[in-house]
């Protein structure tokens, strides 16, 4: 039976170089996973290729009942907007829109209206303990209130998963601590599923089990339990 | 973890009968390894032999719970030099561990499964006490940070380890 999201003997080089060699990894609904391993092992290529941002050369990714894999670039693109949420290393906000503006994004790219999207996106700033900062401009936050902004737009669609590159890796230990802290805590009380690069154990550690990494393959094995 | 020093810490704040200074041990610093009352007052009599506390005031009655006890200038003198000195910094990798690998290594046994293994084992404990760390309070979560980063450490260890061993096993095998 199918996970959630699964990756079967999937393969991608770049030109020369393999990335991943045949990685195969399942991941149930409502899991916090982490993906580690040594640098160059093909972590981030994995979550990409999960993700539907990366296809693969070969294998198959599964998102459900839908093979993310052989979808249309157009069909990929709807599916990471409306099911998925994304917290990446630099936050990636946009520097000309507010806090609040960066947090309604993913709501305002999907059709909802602004005062909508506006309002849905501040009921997140008091939950990530950004209240206040709603207007201010990237420039104007600190690394770990940058950050909490970030993780703010990942989740203000209520995604099905959010996919986390290193979301701690610009941050201080208290700061990175925190963006976990509210991650986890975010994730369980939605049921949402976090599938979360890192080659720090310690933030590894905050979540459930590991899918682990090397020269392009995983190396853990992949769980045959079948969810209840 | 000292307990006569800590002790001492305890009554350099106030003098304080032994059932307190369990309770504030316990509470403190036992961590689920409360401190046996015959070692509370065992403590305190060689700390009072020693003459780093006195005994201010006997309640009438009967039993050690009537004892106040205060601590000395020599006992203040003793815990702020303890205080005021850096731990020595211990190697926390189990030495057994480095044993393992070497003597796997000698008798060409897998070496990197005993890492393997020790490095799940390490990531589970690292995920209970990043729950404490969670929801536990701040003193359970200093003490559980304190517990991550030696583990992190080791887990750094056998990450290293793991990539070099097969130059220490050419280094510790005998040329055949």
């Amino acid at each position: 039976m199918s996970g959630l999201i699964e990756a079967r003997e999937i393969a991608l080089s770049f030109g020369e170089t393999p990335a991943l060699r045949g990685a195969s990894a399942r991941i149930e609904a409502g899991e916090i996973v982490a993906v580690t391993g040594p640098s160059g092992s093909g972590k981030s290529t994995l979550l990409h290729c999960l993700a539907g941002i990366l296809a693969p050369d070969s294998g198959e990714v599964w998102f459900g009942d839908t093979r993310v894999d052989t979808l249309r670039e157009a069909a990929r693109s709807a599916l990471r907007r409306d099911r998925f949420g994304f917290v990446f290393q630099f936050g990636q906000l946009v520097p000309e829109l507010t806090a609040e503006e960066n947090v309604a994004l993913p709501l305002l790219l999907g059709g909802t209206r602004r005062e909508a999207a506006l309002r849905h996106a501040r009921v997140l700033f008091d939950r990530l303990d950004l209240g206040g900062l709603e207007r201010r401009r990237s420039g104007e936050l600190s690394g770990g209130q940058a950050q909490r902004v970030a993780l703010a737009r990942g989740l203000v669609g209520e995604p099905a998963v959010i996919f986390a590159d290193e979301p701690t890796g610009a941050l201080d230990s208290l700061a990175g601590e925190q963006v976990m802290d509210l991650l986890v805590e975010a994730a369980r009380e939605r049921g949402t599923t976090v599938v979360l690069v890192t080659h720090e154990p310690r933030v590894a550690a905050f979540a459930g089990r590991e899918i682990i990494l090397r020269d392009g393959k995983v190396t853990s094995p992949v769980p045959d339990r079948v969810p209840s | 973890m000292s307990v006569p020093l800590t002790l001492l810490g305890l009554l350099d704040r106030e003098p304080s009968h032994g059932y307190d200074l369990k309770r504030d041990y316990d509470t403190f610093f036992g961590r689920g390894k409360p401190l046996p009352y015959g070692q509370v007052y065992a403590t305190l009599g060689r700390l009072a032999r020693d003459g780093k506390v006195v005994i201010s005031e006997i309640a009438p009655g009967s039993g050690p719970d009537r004892k106040q006890y205060v601590i000395t200038d020599q006992g203040a003198t003793e815990v702020h030099a303890w205080l005021d000195t850096a731990v020595e910094p211990e190697p926390h990798l189990q030495t057994v561990l480095f044993a393992k690998v070497v003597l796997a290594l000698m008798t060409g046994r897998p070496a990197e499964r005993y890492l393997e293994t020790q490095r799940q084992l390490h990531m589970q404990r690292m995920r209970e006490l990043t729950e404490v760390r969670r929801t536990g309070p701040l003193v359970d979560a200093l003490l559980a940070d304190h517990s991550l980063f030696h583990l992190e450490a080791d887990l750094r260890w056998i990450e290293l380890t793991g990539k070099r061993l097969d130059a220490l096993a050419e280094q510790v095998r005998r040329p055949s």
